[in-house]
């Protein structure tokens, strides 16, 4: 059943489910915390009307850049910013932010632990038709390997919201992971989110299998369990938009409940989400496991239901991965 | 800020103390860049006794001028400037490059009051220079950022980026200083990958340009003291140095970029500088 404490949307398995990229979240949640947070700056790599950087320099045009096409300059410009007092968030497509600009990254945002906002858009297959350059798949791993960086990866456009004003907060660098196409807004204004924080979206009383999602495929880990349910095989999701600081406690309760841990990414299955649960499981109770995610390819242009059908990442894909693992052992 | 002849003396005295300091950090450190970092001994010098609105007291005081060192590598002058200047004590300069030291081998911002950033990687210096500058007038603030560069790191794409914006937004209150010492790991820079002309390429991106000789301590201070009067453009002064300056083994070597005087050779270099080359001299030469 879902669970009610995460107050999801009321129309949420209907057609009248809202739907918004999670950029969007960008746009607004920029301009919301640059309302009350004054050293909230904006930078842009010549992508402002698809990063929705845009919204925030038509509110606030004295603190936005525009950077060029130059995505290294701007994360170590933003570093300098940073280093005399500014909170920049730096928006570009993530297959060249962090994609292109990771030493730039490493050296003067990580490693010098600079509050600067990284802010990869249009990540992951549904991209759609710009094909395999554009589509970001190792982002997760890259950011997450970093001391010190935060990473977020929000489930719908609200959460994006949300998380884009918590990163503020933030006393260092955050990676905030965003995608192009419009997909189901099913969390709410009143739906939970706290950095490092999972959310359980559905519930059983003697689950099966945990399937722990990320991102915006979270929506369909939560119709696979819907379906599962409808045939008697019980589970939970786990949305985990949090993926550094993982949620441990929540990753461990989960995996001892239900056993068997399925994982869902639309980032490559190596050094991404699922390999951070598995890391961490494998350590501290290691349960049998399995990871959907992009199996070591690169994309392709198509149409984003298109693409994540083929690459498995579907609902359709989840709940035949997810019966048949609950009933394998 | 004119710079009279007694502390022109001063400052050439104190350029030479920190050329002693590099020598001896680094034949204790057995590795670090050693051609380099006497080259800009007497720019450092005239940067932290002179230039630079500082407090080595109060490292973080916010209304400091901005100094950032984007060719990393050459560090040794720059804790050697500072320890002298009152940052740390000057004996801590022979931690340079060891476990546990505040002086790493390349500069490290959160290990080390007064470092400004975190650079080695080339070219990463001029785009956070731009960003503070950047910051400082959105802010209002009145004060300067420096940016010292190597010339090798010319080759580095990003600075390009970074010449390009800083032109774009005339970024008056950047002053850049360009290493002009032609030597990099491989050798002559322009062998390696040719720079000139390097001023007119920077002119072609809208920065004042001006040349100097960059062992020159007041010919120095005035190419400083000229970019603050240009209200229009960032100013870049190419500042042309003899990579290991005041050691005659070391000096236009490129072999030197990357290495470490032995302690022998160490002791040899120090007397060369003590005795200004024997000319004068020394009780410890």
């Amino acid at each position: 059943m879902l669970n009610t404490n995460a107050h999801l949307g009321a129309k949420i398995f209907t057609d009248e489910v809202p739907k918004a990229p999670t950029r969007d979240g960008f746009g607004l949640g920029t301009i919301e915390v640059a309302k009350t947070n004054s050293r909230v700056i904006v930078l842009c790599a010549d992508l402002t009307e698809s990063t929705r950087a845009e919204w925030f320099q038509k509110e606030f045009p004295e603190r936005f850049i525009e950077m060029g096409i130059a995505e290294q300059n701007m994360a170590a410009f933003a570093a300098g910013m940073a280093l005399a007092g500014k909170i920049p968030y730096i928006a570009s497509y993530a297959a060249f932010s962090p994609g292109r600009n990771y030493e730039q990254i490493r050296t003067t945002i990580a490693l010098n632990h600079v509050p600067v906002k990284v802010c990869g858009m249009h990540a992951g297959v549904s991209v759609g038709p710009d094909g395999a350059t554009h589509q970001m798949l190792e982002d997760i791993g890259m950011m997450r390997m970093l001391p010190g960086m935060t990473v977020l990866v929000p489930g719908d456009a609200e959460e994006a919201r949300k998380a884009v004003i918590a990163a503020a907060a933030i006393d260092g660098p955050v990676y905030i992971r965003f995608g192009r196409a419009a997909t189901p807004v099913f969390t709410t204004a009143e739906t939970p989110f706290q950095v490092g924080e999972a959310l359980t979206l559905f519930e059983s009383e003697t689950p099966q299998i945990a399937i722990l999602s990320t991102g915006t495929q979270s929506y369909a880990s939560l119709e696979a369990a819907r379906a599962l349910s409808r045939d008697g095989i019980e589970s939970v999701v786990l949305h985990v938009p949090t993926i550094k600081p993982l949620d441990t406690e929540a990753v461990l309760g989960v995996a001892r409940r239900a056993g068997r841990i399925l994982t869902v990414e639309e980032h490559q299955v190596a050094g991404g989400f699922g390999s951070a649960v598995a890391e961490f499981l494998a350590e501290n109770h290691p349960v049998p496991m399995r990871r959907i995610g992009i199996a070591d390819q690169f994309g392709q242009s198509g149409e984003p239901e298109q693409l994540l059908a083929h690459y498995g990442l579907d609902a359709s894909h989840i709940e035949e991965v997810a019966r048949t693992f609950a009933r394998a052992l | 800020m004119i710079c009279s002849d007694s502390e022109v003396a001063e400052l050439t005295k104190r350029a030479e103390s920190i050329r002693e300091t590099i020598i001896e950090m680094l034949v204790a450190a057995k590795s670090g860049h050693t051609a380099g970092s006497l080259g800009m001994a007497d720019i450092f010098a005239a940067f932290y006794f002179h230039i630079l609105n500082h407090n080595p007291q109060n490292p973080d005081w916010e209304g400091r001028d901005r100094l950032v060192l984007s060719n990393g590598h050459i560090c040794p002058v720059r804790y050697a400037a500072m320890a002298q200047a009152g940052y740390f004590p000057i004996e801590e300069c022979l931690t340079l490059r060891k476990f546990g030291s505040r002086l790493q081998g390349h500069p490290e911002r959160l290990r080390l009051p007064g470092l400004e950033t975190t650079s080695g990687p080339l070219g990463d210096g001029l785009p956070q220079a731009a960003g503070i500058a950047t910051a400082f007038r959105m802010n209002g603030t009145k004060q300067r950022v420096y940016c010292v560069m190597g010339d090798g790191e010319q080759d580095e794409g990003i600075i390009w980026e970074s010449v390009m914006f800083a032109g774009k937004n005339r970024l008056h209150n950047l002053t850049a200083v360009m290493d002009r010492n032609n030597i990099q790991i491989d050798g002559m820079t322009e062998d390696v990958m040719p720079l000139e002309p390097v001023a007119d390429k920077y002119r072609a991106f809208n920065w004042h340009v001006l040349e100097v000789n960059g062992n020159d301590i007041p010919a120095f201070i005035t190419a400083v003291d000229e970019a603050k009067s240009i209200y229009e453009k960032p100013t870049l002064i190419i500042a042309h140095t003899i990579p290991g300056k005041g050691v005659s083994d070391i000096e236009f070597d490129y072999h030197w970029h990357g290495k470490s005087p032995t302690v022998e050779e160490g002791k040899r270099f120090l007397r060369e500088i003590r005795t200004l080359g024997g000319k004068i001299p020394h009780e410890y030469a």
